[in-house]
């Protein structure tokens, strides 16, 4: 689904991502860990398409297609979904139009009709549900006035109306309390199924011991140092990231 | 400016068997008007607004206040009111339903003329005076209806009162000058609407006067909203008076018009007398829309707080003008002033002027005007959930027009005027299945 092939990418001029390779299929969880200053969210804004990052090597394929050729919102459209590490306040507009017309973009895209109001309606109360969310927070602006907790929980709300074909999470752990770290864990284990991929990136193994990942890969300095199953988020909780850096690049 | 002579022989034919505190004040109007003549951009306070074409225009006076259900249906607000509909300026008793709540009572001005005049002889031109400007005058001198409002002492009035102002596409365009005369007696609680509405391409001269008294702790949410069409002159100049513990909170909403003048100026005339001008102006293709206010502060502790937002597309012109005045002495004064605009083409222009003239030394005043771009962070945001570009700017627009909208505490009106901003955005927004039912 994901193919990543010796990425390098510089912002500014500086080199961070040094050769990056990633493989990820249908059905997969994978978690990216590292220390500060690795690359994780360099990755992450090349995946989503963010100015200012520019990829010198490498490519990027995503369900066949050449992801650096995409528009960011065709990115999104064809099923890359980032949920973010700082989600934006956006005063003004408020949550109900961002998801209508998100998914009729989507919609559109794939030649679909727009989804008639009752049945979005619907899906909508259903998801807001889920995700424990009040349904006045609807007619709220975009995450304004929003605390971490509920920033990160609208984020995945997006994903459960959107059904992205890979979820990218970037550090959607942080700033959670142990409440709304199970909801939001919940949210993602929901998305789960054998067609769908979700890419996690985190400094913490906390978020692993509710999302249990299938692969999990080290990076540093800009490069994957060593990837294995889950117990390899293990060992890094218990041994840090030393080791990683003092072992040969696998 | 030489006036046209057709309107000097109309300011010149006092109507037959009127009352002559009336017909003197018609004269003084016509003297006034006849000395200064119409604005020219020499003018400071017309110095962005051009009425030198207006002032060779010839407009007629409509006859009959015809206009079938259908019509009116159209143009409306679907609020639960007590209603006032005006045709061309002339009122239509047939389409009102003018049952007003305990304690208050809506008149048209047309019929007070006929009742008990003693307060009415104070009332017309008490806060504009003569000379508030030519349009005053002109009004003064012309009008021929409008609305007498009075809120009872301690009545707190859940219907709002609606006036609707209809303007028809005529043969020739016609002119009309509606006089809207409010009391809101002390400890008071009222909602006024004031709709003006062209139906499309309606050529016509609205100038209207509204002239508002807050007797003590009385509380007033007026709105306007002007959705002329895109071929008429609208001009208004509210006048408010405001005593002690009073609130007034204006809404100031234009979206029609092809010129249009909006003159706000309240005094706050006692202590814990507040302010609140919310005001949204869209202009595109050539629409010109200028406003102005003014707020005196001419005694202490009195507040004000002012918020305008303007969007403008097209060649459309768009003119913010807010002076706030503190009078010697007024201390512990709050007066804030905003004005935000977005130009959505290159060729749109905003002349935005805020004005502080502080004469006490206890006070806290700011104000600020930006004219901007959207935030690319949330045009980028926007995106990444599969929004194409334009559209994400389509939505920040009306994001932009939100902070404003929110505060009406009406539905229908909200819904109306969303709906109104949206369909105005630019095609390349798509914006309009957006703004559809989606109350759950």
């Amino acid at each position: 689904m994901l193919e990543i092939k010796d990425l390098h990418a510089t912002v500014e001029g500086n080199e961070i991502l040094k050769g990056i390779t990633l493989s990820i299929k249908p059905g997969e969880v994978h978690a990216i860990m590292g220390p500060n200053g690795a690359g994780k969210s360099t990755l992450s804004a090349v995946l989503a398409g963010r100015d200012g990052y520019e990829v010198t090597q490498g490519t990027i394929t995503f369900d066949g297609k050449d992801l650096m050729e995409m528009e960011v919102e065709e990115r999104a459209q064809a099923g890359l979904l980032m949920g973010f590490q700082y989600p934006v306040e956006i005063p003004g507009v408020k949550n109900i139009y961002l998801l209508k017309s998100a998914l009729n973009a989507q919609r559109a895209a794939h030649g679909l009709d727009e989804m008639p109001a009752p049945e979005f309606m619907k899906l909508i109360k259903e998801k807001i549900a889920f995700m424990k969310m009040d349904s006045s927070f609807l007619h709220r602006a975009v995450n304004e006035g929003f605390s971490g907790g509920e920033k990160k929980r609208n984020e995945i709300l997006q994903m459960l109306v959107l059904q992205p074909k890979l979820a990218l999470l970037d550090e959607i752990d942080s700033g959670l309390d142990i409440d709304a770290m199970k909801v939001v864990a919940e949210g993602v284990n929901s998305l789960r199924d054998e067609n769908r991929a979700i890419l996690m990136v985190t400094h913490y193994q906390r978020l692993l011991d509710h999302i249990t990942p299938d692969q999990v890969h080290v990076l540093i300095d800009g490069r994957i140092a060593k990837s294995g199953d889950r117990h390899l988020a293990e060992e890094l909780e218990a041994r840090g990231y030393e080791w990683v850096i003092e072992e040969p690049a696998a | 400016m030489s006036l046209p002579e057709t309107l000097v022989k109309r300011l010149h034919e006092a109507p037959v068997g009127e009352p002559e505190w009336l017909a003197e004040k018609r004269r003084a109007g016509a003297s006034h008007l006849e000395t200064v003549g119409f604005p020219t951009r020499r003018d400071e306070a017309w110095k962005y607004t051009d009425m030198s074409r207006f002032s060779s225009l010839e407009f007629g006076q409509a006859d009959s206040a015809e206009l079938d259900q259908a019509r009116l249906d159209a143009l409306k607000l679907d609020i639960d009111a007590c209603r006032l509909v005006f045709v061309d300026g002339l009122f239509n008793a047939e389409l009102s339903d003018a049952a007003a709540s305990v304690g208050v009572t809506v008149t048209p001005l047309s019929q007070a003329l006929t009742g008990d005049q003693h307060g009415l002889s104070e009332q017309l031109g008490q806060l504009t005076g003569i000379d508030f400007s030519a349009f005053t005058a002109l009004n003064t001198a012309l009008t021929k209806e409008g609305v007498v409002v009075n809120i009872g002492k301690g009545q707190a009035i859940e219907t709002p009162i609606y006036l609707l102002f209809i303007s028809r596409n005529n043969a020739s365009p016609v002119m009309s000058h509606p006089r809207i005369l409010v009391h809101c007696e002390a400890e008071s609680e009222a909602t006024l609407i004031e709709h003006y509405v062209g139906e499309q391409g309606a050529a016509n001269l609205t100038n209207v006067v509204t002239e508002i008294q807050m007797s003590p702790a009385s509380r007033l949410s007026h709105y306007k909203l002007q959705e002329a069409s895109q071929s008429e002159y609208h001009v208004a100049s509210i006048q408010v008076d405001q005593r002690r513990d009073t609130n007034f909170t204006s809404h100031n909403l234009n979206l029609g018009g092809a010129v249009v003048r909006n003159d706000i100026v309240t005094d706050l005339n006692d202590e814990n007398a507040t302010v609140d001008l919310l005001g949204l102006f869209f202009g595109q293709d050539r629409q010109h829309i200028d406003n102005h206010t003014k707020v005196n502060h001419n005694a202490p502790r009195t507040y004000s707080n002012e918020n305008y937002k303007g969007i403008l597309d097209g060649r459309a012109r768009g003119v913010f003008n807010g002076r706030v005045y503190i009078k010697r002495d007024a201390q512990q004064v709050l007066g804030y002033q905003s004005n935000a605009n977005l130009l959505l083409s290159d060729r749109a222009e905003i002349d935005t002027k805020p004005e502080l003239e502080i004469y006490a030394d206890d006070v806290q005043c700011s104000h600020g005007t930006t004219t901007g771009q959207l935030d690319e962070n949330a045009i980028f945001a926007l995106r990444a959930r599969g929004i194409d570009e334009q559209m994400a700017r389509g939505l920040l627009t009306l994001a932009f027009a939100n902070e404003v909208m929110q505060r009406i505490r009406h539905g229908a009106l909200t819904d109306r005027v969303e709906r109104a901003v949206a369909g105005k955005l630019p095609d390349r927004f798509n914006l309009e299945s957006l703004v559809e039912d989606t109350s759950l």
